[in-house]
């Protein structure tokens, strides 16, 4: 996995709450059976003013130029600032594909849902939670100046605006190392196979049917 | 004094880290052909082999038509069910092929077989996983990631949830099902009130519920936020798992019981929110926006957003009325169906489909219906269901009779809304789009969205 670095982007204002993961990547989209190129479809419904009736890449359909996203300099944005409960609905990994393959690498909200939360840490994504004033705050900043652009120092947990207010935030150690070494979670779990192997011995006394073949 | 998420919980902990976190065991592994595709493939890249192959269950869901299943016509719909036969051939997991008469929704199919059973710790690239909770067991909705890391080392790191006590009481009303409940709490604590919580769902209107009803209500937690929903084990669900193809048998099954058994939040167990509901006040619930949680009784008027004073939320009412094209004040009986959808996760089981044809036998759907549906939860739900000679009652009524999948809940298949068409829909999501691009979606109980497809619009089943 990448490893998460301190840097300078341009913030998208998404000024919704319960941004879900259908809107995020319509489930027409979702049928690639690799992880890349899903940031053409991020917020397909919203961003373009057709669907893609081809299933595979219409590059001629028209893009709604009201949508943030379709807007210079926002089509460069790596922050995304939305409202609670982001990324709620289906565990779709899609969601936070499209985001990153968009070129976004944070994503400021006062909530997520769990599992859009815990998806974005295997993905080098960072999901960020500040408090409903300090979205207010960042709002007005990013509505008052056009390509406003913020510094995300994950090292430090501050978010540094270009009118140089900093906000800190919270993140849990293991999540943040996670995403600052770039760790392979499953090389890591491996190393307690012989704990895993013990559990299933002991558990396959205690309660055997749960290790009859299906 | 443990709660039943703490039971379950460390009755799974394989290691505790220097942290809050814990790597949990996984006992099952559902897999479906969307969510796996890129986990089987990490696995590839990286030589590592799947740590438990017999304890993973594959089925066909999202993409399968629900009409002609010989031809099926999206290439990349294709493509993806083709993907996810080759993957679990190589690596030897069991999969119910689509003509598999045991074929059906992945939640569906699990406690059907009996191979979701109490006390397991259940996953799948899925958020309704939760729905399997019903039995007792802790069983939550993974990403593709988690997909890979259960494949790969048959465990999960995790931080625990905190506790949340929903406790439902007082007798039900007539025609109120699983469905008006789950809405109803829906409503009250909001799509993120359960967000951090695993919720347990208690209380006698709960207990009074079949298994399908505790299903349903266990399905839609992720819909309050919550990963996880649960219900205590009693004689309903040991009933209920008796017999099926993959439970314990014999003295396995008489040791098996006696450890569901204690399945079960203890006395005095602390638990970090307790929400109470008064079964006695639950009409039939329909959803008018976008959102979950944007959901009134069917007698009650299209909210204005001016009454509330919270400026975000007016914005969220604002856009959901734009999208579904509705106006404050409006009355349920005044806005027209276009399709309506029996079906879904949520409601496909056989007590649904007979909800349904109750509702419908010997009438005919209304005219302005271009579609109505019943896309049974499973091939064996669906072979039930004509025993019963529901199919009988559904086509009669001029009901399609489907093949099972997860069809129009999500429409990754060609069951779909077109732009700008109105459903009835059984299912759990109202999300823009969720049906189609442009649709506009109503959730309802699954006797509720048969009388409208009768009415052409959503009516009070209580007064028929």
């Amino acid at each position: 996995m990448n490893v998460f670095k301190t840097f300078t982007g341009i913030i998208a204002p998404l000024d919704r709450s319960n941004v879900d993961t259908d809107a995020i990547i319509p489930k027409e989209y979702l049928k690639s059976i690799k992880r890349t190129g899903f940031g053409e479809n991020l917020f397909d419904a919203w961003r373009y003013l057709e669907a893609d009736v081809t299933d595979r890449g219409d590059l001629n359909r028209k893009p709604n130029l009201d949508f943030i996203l379709n807007k210079s300099p926002y089509n460069k944005a790596e922050i995304l600032l939305s409202r609670e409960n982001f990324g709620c609905g289906s565990s779709r990994e899609h969601a936070v594909w499209a985001l990153s393959d968009f070129g976004f690498k944070a994503v400021i909200a006062p909530s997520f849902g769990d599992i859009f939360y815990s998806n974005s840490f295997k993905n080098g994504f960072l999901p960020i939670r500040l408090n409903v004033n300090e979205i207010n705050a960042l709002f007005e900043s990013v509505q008052s100046k056009r390509g406003f652009k913020a510094t995300i120092d994950l090292e430090k947990q501050i978010v540094k605006t270009q009118d140089e207010k900093s906000y800190s935030f919270n993140i849990d150690d293991s999540l943040k190392i996670r995403l600052l070494k770039g760790l392979d979670d499953i090389a890591l779990t491996l190393e307690n196979s012989k704990e895993i192997i013990n559990y299933e011995k002991k558990r396959s006394k205690l309660t055997p049917w749960l290790f009859r073949e299906i | 004094m443990k709660t039943l998420y703490d039971k379950l919980w460390s009755d799974h902990i394989v290691h505790d880290y220097d942290d809050d976190r814990s790597l949990l065991y996984i006992d099952r592994h559902l897999i479906h052909e969307v969510t796996s595709a890129q986990a089987f493939e990490g696995l590839r890249l990286a030589n590592r082999k799947p740590w438990r192959i017999n304890t993973n269950l594959a089925v066909p869901d999202h993409n399968v038509p629900t009409k002609n299943r010989e031809v099926i016509d999206d290439p990349i719909s294709k493509l993806q069910l083709e993907t996810l036969d080759k993957n679990c051939r190589e690596a030897g997991i069991t999969k119910f092929e689509m003509f598999d008469v045991r074929q059906g929704i992945v939640h569906v199919i699990g406690p059907e077989q009996g191979a979701s059973l109490p006390g397991m710790t259940i996953v799948c690239g899925d958020s309704h996983t939760s729905t399997n909770g019903a039995l007792g067991a802790l069983a939550f909705g993974i990403g593709t990631s988690e997909v890979e890391h259960v494949l790969a080392t048959q465990c999960l790191v995790l931080k625990k949830d905190k506790n949340m006590l929903i406790n439902v009481n007082g007798k039900i009303g007539n025609g109120i099902s699983a469905k008006d409940i789950v809405l109803n709490i829906i409503g009250n604590i909001g799509t993120a009130g359960g967000t951090g919580y695993a919720i347990e769902f208690a209380g006698n209107a709960i207990s009074s519920l079949s298994m399908e009803g505790r299903m349903t209500v266990c399905n839609m937690s992720i819909e309050a936020g919550s990963r996880v929903g649960l219900i205590a084990v009693d004689e309903t669900t040991l009933s209920y798992i008796e017999n099926r193809p993959y439970a314990p048998k014999d003295d396995e099954w008489k040791q098996a019981t006696k450890y569901w058994k204690q399945l079960k939040s203890d006395d005095g167990a602390n638990f970090d929110k307790i929400i109470e509901i008064d079964a006695a006040n639950i009409e039939p619930q329909v959803t008018w926006g976008t959102s979950p949680e944007m959901v009134i009784s069917v007698n009650q008027k299209i909210p204005d957003p001016m009454d509330t004073e919270d400026t975000v939320k007016q914005e969220g009412y604002k856009n959901a009325l734009d999208y579904m094209n509705l106006k404050p004040g409006m009355r349920f009986n005044e806005i027209k169906i276009d399709k309506v959808f029996i079906g879904s996760c949520t409601n496909s089981r056989i007590e649904d489909l007979r909800a349904a044809a109750n509702i419908i036998k010997g009438k005919k759907v209304s005219n302005n219906i271009k579609l109505a549906i019943v896309v049974p939860g499973s091939g064996l739900i669906k072979q039930q269901a004509e025993k019963e000679g529901l199919s009988e009652i559904f086509i009669e009524s001029g009901f399609e009779w489907r093949e099972p999948g997860c069809s129009m809940c999500l429409g990754m298949n060609s069951d779909q809304l077109g732009s700008g068409e109105r459903c009835a829909s059984t299912s759990n999501r109202n999300f823009e789009g969720r049906q189609g691009p442009g649709g506009r979606t109503h959730l309802s109980s699954p006797s509720m969205a048969a009388a409208a497809a009768i009415a052409g619009h959503f009516v009070d089943i209580r007064d028929l």
